[in-house]
């Protein structure tokens, strides 16, 4: 008896938890859903009535449509790649023993607790601005004209940005796992003459696996909806040069009151989270097992 | 035996770091030195010596109220964290400690709904919060966030929680201590340092929060990261009054930020990285 009343007080307990998010996750993605097969302008309220595919139609030919899944790929793809990287190189530096671990370790943490407008406004103005800018100062002190990047290189100069802020996280992921290697194994492999790259490739690498999948899939679920970096940036341009799928569907909904046209992409968005999501929850699902 | 470290070696070690260190701390250190600057100083090319005005800050809080926004930030970040606290707390306890055949897949369901792109979802929650009088309300707002946050706040509590031996809950029963009183005085105790560290680290999301605070607000209840995307369009001089508003928008939190390294790791990985 005793047992069954707590597991009907283990199910209250959780029932408001669980009915937030049901609500949460159901209402607004039906009514997305909705909206997608139905012709609403907000602006033109004599549009109304069953749209049928015309909505995905419409998204689909779009030109900006293609442009802005490449941008979105290779944002995400262009940070993963300097942030993976970079972040082994660093976390493996930051493993050897240093003076000053504890202050080092700070401030390359620090990026990460910089709220996005900000980071973006940062770069924007204080490091890449070609006039007042410090790389522009740099580039004036070589003698070379300084380089407008973001009407010259709008999608790279976000790459960097959305790099740096996500930098600190892999760091900090991939040195923690680093540390939980065992130090004996690192040592035999050492006494049994492996030199540095062998003992990377065969020792390092495969016990950084798990940690490195796991930033990837994680970095990805938040890469993939970048926004305010680009809003206060280029916002979007040149033309659509810097407009990711996030940025594309904010353009058609709240600039271009299409919310049918906006809805179909957004459909479109969850389509692609969800094929990303449906590998990241089997890394985490093994983990519940161990 | 134990590995021989060379002190030439960790001098090398050393000096990499902190370059490493220092370049990617470098444009949060230039902007709080140019926040120190006149404005005609900022645009005069590269310098690391401020004049120390404090200028700047005040201009920011005369002409432009940092205050309020920092308020709303405050308010919608705690807010929103406190309520999921409230909300996951209990559920989590269930979870860790009398789990069922079905937790696992409750919880795997509620990581995926954090997998949802917030854009999807744009239109709809716009048109609700405009037909509910809730655009640019610190509630709004702060019920936005807490129910973004809230598979966080489960799963993180539930990795603490899962900690806490079952043994000291079997002795506590054995000396007739109802569920109440279990979870008072004895699980309360324990559980506390995973709940502080869960609260911390979703102070810090919530305030960095960037998407919906800034297409749901306006100016009533704009936090922190509305207020800072205003200035994307620079008017006239404006770098030394830039760099003070984005240093005292990120410094609270980046503080925070420090004292939960830790946290950060497991919390962001689902526990999968600890």
């Amino acid at each position: 008896m005793a047992t069954q009343n707590t597991k009907t007080l283990a199910r209250a307990m959780m029932a408001p938890s669980v009915l937030l998010l049901l609500v949460w996750m159901i209402v607004p993605l039906a009514m997305t859903l909705w909206f997608s097969f139905q012709n609403y302008n907000l602006l033109d309220p004599t549009q109304t009535g069953f749209a049928g595919l015309f909505n995905y139609e419409f998204f689909y030919t779009d030109p900006a449509f293609f442009q802005s899944i490449w941008n979105t790929l290779v944002i995400v793809g262009g940070v993963l790649l300097i942030t993976v990287v970079g972040g082994i190189a660093i976390a493996l530096l930051l493993d050897q023993p240093i003076f000053g671990q504890g202050i080092v370790r700070i401030l390359i943490i620090s990026p990460f607790f910089v709220m996005p407008p900000v980071a973006a406004l940062i770069w924007k103005n204080m490091i890449m601005h070609p006039g007042y800018g410090v790389l522009g100062d740099i580039n004036r002190f070589f003698g070379f004209e300084p380089v407008d990047w973001f009407a010259r290189y709008p999608l790279f100069s976000i790459v960097v940005i959305v790099a740096w802020q996500w930098l600190p996280f892999a760091t900090l992921i991939l040195l923690t796992a680093l540390q939980s290697l065992d130090g004996e194994q690192k040592e035999a492999a050492e006494m049994d003459g492996a030199n540095f790259l062998n003992r990377f490739i065969y020792l390092v690498l495969p016990h950084l696996a798990r940690a490195i999948t796991v930033v990837i899939l994680i970095q990805t679920i938040f890469l993939l909806g970048v926004y305010a970096e680009i809003l206060v940036t280029t916002n979007g341009g040149p033309g659509y040069a810097s407009t990711n799928l996030a940025f594309l569907i904010y353009r058609t909904a709240l600039l271009g009151y299409d919310v049918g046209g906006a809805s179909a992409g957004g459909i479109i968005a969850v389509v692609l989270a969800n094929i990303v999501a449906f590998f990241l929850m089997r890394a985490v699902g093994k983990n519940l097992d161990r | 035996m134990a590995r021989s470290v060379t002190t030439k070696h960790k001098v090398i070690a050393t000096i990499a770091a902190w370059v490493v260190a220092l370049i990617i701390f470098f444009p949060i250190l230039y902007t709080i030195i140019t926040s120190l600057k006149t404005e005609p100083e900022a645009i005069a090319g590269f310098n690391l010596i401020p004049s120390f005005t404090l200028e700047s800050y005040i201009t920011v809080q005369t002409q432009r109220d940092y205050f309020t926004p920092f308020m709303n930030s405050v308010i919608i970040s705690v807010g929103s964290t406190i309520l999921a606290l409230i909300v996951a707390i209990p559920a989590a306890w269930a979870m860790a400690f009398s789990p069922t055949k079905r937790t696992k897949g409750i919880l795997m369901w509620m990581l995926s709904t954090k997998m949802m792109p917030a854009v999807a979802v744009l239109v709809p929650i716009y048109l609700l919060f405009r037909d509910f009088g809730l655009l640019d309300s610190r509630i709004g707002l702060t019920v936005m966030l807490m129910l973004i946050n809230l598979p966080i706040v489960v799963w993180m509590l539930y990795t603490y929680f899962r900690e806490i031996p079952g043994e000291i809950l079997e002795a506590a029963r054995m000396d007739g201590a109802g569920l109440w009183q279990e979870i008072v005085h004895v699980l309360t105790p324990m559980a506390v340092p995973g709940i502080a560290s869960t609260l911390l680290l979703n102070i810090i999301l919530a305030w960095n929060e960037s998407f919906w605070t800034i297409r749901l607000s306006t100016t009533n209840a704009a936090p922190l990261t509305a207020f800072i995307a205003s200035f994307s369009s620079p008017q006239g001089l404006f770098w030394a009054k830039l760099s003070a508003a984005s240093t005292m928008a990120i410094a609270p939190i980046l503080i925070l930020g420090w004292f939960s390294q830790k946290q950060l790791v497991r919390g962001l990985t689902f526990g999968a990285v600890k």
